[in-house]
């Protein structure tokens, strides 16, 4: 097992990490309002009298986003609590109108569960992980400062003011900058397989607070510090290195970690000291009392349980269990819309096998060259499906495959018709090809003969020379054993 | 015609139905009152032409055959609720010119009902107070005056002492309140009227500038028990936009009154029967008995054994939530902005909280943000939610034995204004027994019943169960027929 370790001036060190990640929950609605959450409108375009707490404004929790966080809670085998409760977080900012953010502190939603990062030899994850899940909680975002929008003061953007965010807090469980990078791409994965958050990190819809600490290995935990708002699995796993680096040199150097916020500066790859926890807010946390405790039905919980769809791990089993490659399993499962799409493909009747390594490499292919992704393919499953099939049933060879996928792309045309069309059948017509072999051989006498002395890579030569001669259209199986029995 | 500005809400309601005086006749009277009564300062802002509207509004519903049920009645409104388009202030200098785009569900519910509004009703600052002296714009001065040959000016009672001495002094037949400690009961009780805080949820707290969000209830003040359930009727009702809104329907608590409390038990708490009690407060207690007694109820002993710790454990947790509801006035978005030249973010907040907020509402902010810091919430604010706990235990076990409880409303008559200002503490005291029926969320109400040796109003509280506004009306209504108390002050104004 090839641990991670960083080698310091004295000795190796081992890295402990646990990651709290914030993922806005999907829905129309604010977690205490009905304003609109919509991203990139117009400034204070999105405000409702609660989110700007105007006096009297009361917040009401907002059932959707409640259900999406249950949802997500149950997708990581979660305990979900039937009885939460919301806390007020005290404390004074511009963005924060209320001077208090609604979150759940002592009692939250989601208690204990786990998600599976699974082996990556390259990455150095030897094999699959179980990383623990601490707790969910749901809570309120803030709104936004806009420092350029005046020479002496700051503007105030509330449109995200109360929008509802998921905290999810892992156990110090991993152990490497990859591990890290693996949950946090696996944590994404699932939030959009349930649909609860669209993992969108460019536009702020995920992002991670990271804790760092370092030790020698075996020993007691080190002083973590936490570096906030990393919006980028890149980065996260920049801010463990550069954080690790900081704090064993700081150690060997003689000095000690303090626990403190820092922030990532993704210009100069280092994190930087916010606030010590000295001069750390004394948030005053207590129950809001504008919201009564959450109480779940177990009706309600039996919907969430239901409208579940098939997660990564159950699907990745699937698709290992009919053949699939675990690495083609990996790749298939990775993005929704990928898993989606194989699915219908699969659906429509292709083979499993094929069908794994045509999307993964002809159609992934394709669309990374048109600079799109699988939600906008100009193939549908079913064309695909009708592609494939005319592969399996010998009509038409692999490399005409491509052929015809090329024409589809360009004009939207099923493979069928394509095929018809361009008179691209595969032939098994054994005399063509047999009058074809040998004008090859007659034209290639000596390497007929250096063949015939024990070259024998030489056939796959004359296997190219052949489908040259046939423009493609010989079915490759009948070519290889007409060639054989020519050779003999 | 007799003065219009003497009659009850019942009676503007049935009058005006029955075609004896018009709408506009009524609002013009109390208009009239509210402006000949400066000297009272009961009344923030006075708002005739609403009301004249809402009377217009009522003489043509009535011609039309479309009559609502409160059509024709004009109300004060306690300042804490907010009006559309009428200066909301909570009568803090923090929300001096705020006008709200929005209206209360509790006030718009009264329009709604054919309700016009004489005016918003000064208050303590931000409900917090028991003698309206925190208000930014200048104490209420109560109408009553002690029969002791001198005119010193007493308190109203707080918070809503705006709308008890505007009611008491016929400015308004009826006006809001809302009771976070006894801001209903207790201003009541010092004027000679009756008002009741409803179960908490029954009135959604929408709108309302929000004190201590666990205990703020609103409720009606007003001359008598009737026009208390009229006006609860219509105030009354589940509110989506607050989740703690009670989801019941309303009862007709009007049409159901009945002061025959035959096979009723009522509870007389031991421990509300503190050492060197008032002589006249307690020769009241024990009249208020008899007349139950007297109405056919049995009257039992019942104890509430951790009373004595209500006062402090409210006084931990009303100004914990009041210092987290109270920080939205931060002059960034609205209400007074103080920003000093050169300021910056934590300056500018400084400023305005400095200058927006009266020293009471300081002390309170200071007091909860103290009980809610690390290392002491468990010592203070658990604590105190743990008495909160024990106290709604003890009202369990009490209403095992009966129906309602009765007690005084508070330990003594009006108060001097300027008595109890250098002494916070005595000044919390007033609300010890309004205290326990806060934090247990049960009905509570203040009726007159006697006057003291110095000729001012004294009241008596029924406490009743959780949604059982209705047997504490009609407890309220067996000592209001016998107790026959008619009293008014002597208009000196």
């Amino acid at each position: 097992m090839s641990e991670y370790r960083i080698k310091g001036e004295t000795g190796e060190w081992e890295v402990v990490i646990g990651l709290e990640v914030h993922a806005q929950v999907t829905s129309n609605a604010k977690l205490f309002s009905g304003a609109a959450t919509a991203f990139g409108a117009e400034p204070n375009t999105q405000v409702s009298l609660v989110d700007a707490a105007m006096p009297g404004m009361l917040p009401v929790p907002n059932r959707e986003c409640i259900r999406q966080a249950v949802r997500t809670g149950m997708a990581i085998e979660a305990v979900i609590n039937k009885w939460s409760r919301f806390d007020r977080k005290n404390y004074f900012y511009a963005d924060l109108p209320q001077g208090y953010q609604i979150s759940q502190l002592y009692h939250p939603l989601v208690g204990e569960g786990s998600l599976t990062i699974e082996a990556d030899e390259k990455a150095g994850i030897p094999q699959a992980k179980r990383i623990g899940i601490e707790r969910i909680h749901v809570e309120q975002d803030a709104g936004k400062l806009m420092h350029d929008q005046h020479p002496s003061m700051s503007y105030v953007d509330l449109n995200r003011s109360g929008v509802a965010l998921m905290e999810i807090v892992s156990r110090p469980d991993m152990r490497s900058p990859a591990e890290a990078g693996a949950y946090v791409r696996k944590l994404r994965s699932i939030l959009r397989y349930v649909g609860s958050c669209d993992g969108n990190m460019e536009e702020g819809s995920m992002r991670a607070d990271v804790n760092v600490s370092v030790r020698r290995p075996g020993d007691e935990f080190g002083t973590r510090t936490e570096t906030k708002n990393v919006n980028s699995v890149r980065f996260v796993m920049a801010v463990i290195e550069s954080e690790a680096k900081r704090q064993i040199e700081l150690i060997e150097s003689g000095g000690t970690v303090v626990q403190e916020t820092r922030l990532y500066d993704p210009d100069r790859n280092e994190t930087r000291s916010m606030r010590s926890k000295e001069d750390a807010h004394d948030y005053r946390y207590f129950p809001d009392p504008d919201l009564l405790p959450l109480e779940l039905d177990d009706a309600f919980l039996e919907e969430c349980r239901a409208s579940l769809p098939e997660l990564p791990d159950a699907k990745r089993a699937r698709y290992i269990a009919a053949g699939i490659s675990a690495y083609n399993a990996d790749v298939l499962t990775a993005e929704v819309e990928a898993a989606r799409w194989f699915d219908a493909l699969l659906e429509a009747g292709a083979k499993p096998v094929a069908a794994a390594n045509w999307v993964t490499s002809e159609l992934f292919g394709a669309l990374n060259r048109l600079g799109t992704d699988i939600s906008k393919s100009p193939v549908s499953p079913a064309q695909a499906a009708e592609l494939l099939g005319l592969v399996a049933d010998g009509t038409i060879s692999g490399t005409i495959a491509k052929q015809v996928f090329e024409k589809m792309l360009e004009t939207g045309d099923g493979a069928a018709d394509i095929v018809e069309r361009e008179g691209l059948k595969q032939t098994s017509d054994t005399g063509a090809i047999e009058a074809e072999i040998a004008k090859v051989l007659a034209a290639n006498a000596d390497k007929v003969e250096q063949y015939k002395a024990g070259k024998e890579a030489l056939f796959g030569f004359f296997v190219g020379q052949t489908m040259k001669a046939m423009q493609g259209k010989a079915n490759p199986q009948v070519v290889n054993e007409l060639l054989k029995k020519a050779l003999a | 015609m007799s003065d219009l500005t003497n009659l009850t809400v019942a009676q503007i309601r049935d009058g005006h139905r029955a075609g004896e005086f018009s709408a506009v006749e009524v609002a013009e009277a109390f208009n009239a009152n509210v402006a000949d009564a400066k000297a009272l300062n009961a009344f923030i802002v006075e708002t005739p032409d609403h009301a004249i509207a809402a009377a217009k509004k009522a003489d043509a519903d009535r011609a039309a055959g479309t009559l609502k049920p409160l059509s024709g009645v004009p109300i004060g409104m306690k300042d804490l609720f907010a009006t559309n388009g009428v200066q909301t202030t909570a009568a803090s200098h923090m929300l001096e010119g705020f006008v709200p785009r929005y209206e209360s569900t509790v006030s718009q519910k009264l329009w709604d009902a054919g309700c016009g509004m004489l005016g918003k009703l000064n208050l303590d600052q931000f409900a917090m107070g028991s003698s309206n002296e925190t208000s930014y714009f200048g104490n209420v001065i109560s109408p009553w005056r002690r029969k002791d040959g001198g005119n010193a000016a007493l308190a109203p009672g707080g918070s809503s002492g705006g709308s008890s001495a505007a009611i008491a002094a016929r400015l308004c037949p009826a006006a809001t309140g809302t009771d976070t400690g006894g801001s209903i009961r207790q201003p009541a009780a010092f004027t000679g009227i009756s008002g009741i805080k409803p179960t908490y949820g029954r009135c959604s707290r929408w709108g309302i500038v929000a004190f201590a969000s666990s205990l703020d209830q609103a409720g009606p003040m007003a001359r008598d028990i009737r026009d208390c359930a009229i006006l609860l009727e219509n105030m009354a009702g589940f509110d989506p936009k607050d989740a703690t809104s009670l989801d019941q329907p309303v009862p007709n608590w009007e049409a159901a009154l009945s002061s025959d409390l035959k096979g009723k038990k009522v509870g007389i708490p031991k421990e509300y029967r503190l050492d060197g009690i008032d002589a006249d407060i307690a020769a009241m207690w024990d009249a208020g008995i008899a007349m139950l007694k007297d109405a056919g109820a049995e009257v039992v002993d019942i104890s509430l054994p951790h009373t004595k710790y209500a006062l402090p454990a409210y006084y931990i947790i009303a100004p914990a939530e009041a210092s987290s509801n109270l920080a939205r006035y931060d002059g960034v978005r609205y209400g007074l902005r103080e920003l000093p030249q050169g300021a910056g973010l934590q300056d500018m907040y400084a400023a305005t909280r400095a200058e927006g907020f009266g020293p009471e509402v300081k002390r309170r902010i200071m007091i909860g943000t103290y009980v809610l810091s690390a290392g002491f919430y468990d010592a203070y604010y658990t604590q105190a939610q743990k008495v909160r706990t024990l106290i709604a235990r003890d009202f369990d076990n009490a209403f095992g034995s009966c129906d309602v409880i009765l007690a005084p409303t508070a330990p003594s008559a009006a108060f001097g204004l300027g008595e109890k200002t250098a002494d916070p503490l005595s000044m919390y005291l007033n609300d010890v027994f309004a205290v326990p029926a806060s934090l247990a969320g049960l009905p509570a109400m203040s009726v007159p019943a006697a006057l003291n040796r110095e000729g001012l109003p004294l009241g008596l509280q029924i406490i009743g169960k959780a949604f059982d506004e209705q047997g504490v009306l009609n407890a309220g209504l067996a000592i209001e027929e016998r107790a026959g108390f008619t009293a008014r002050a002597e208009k000196w104004w």
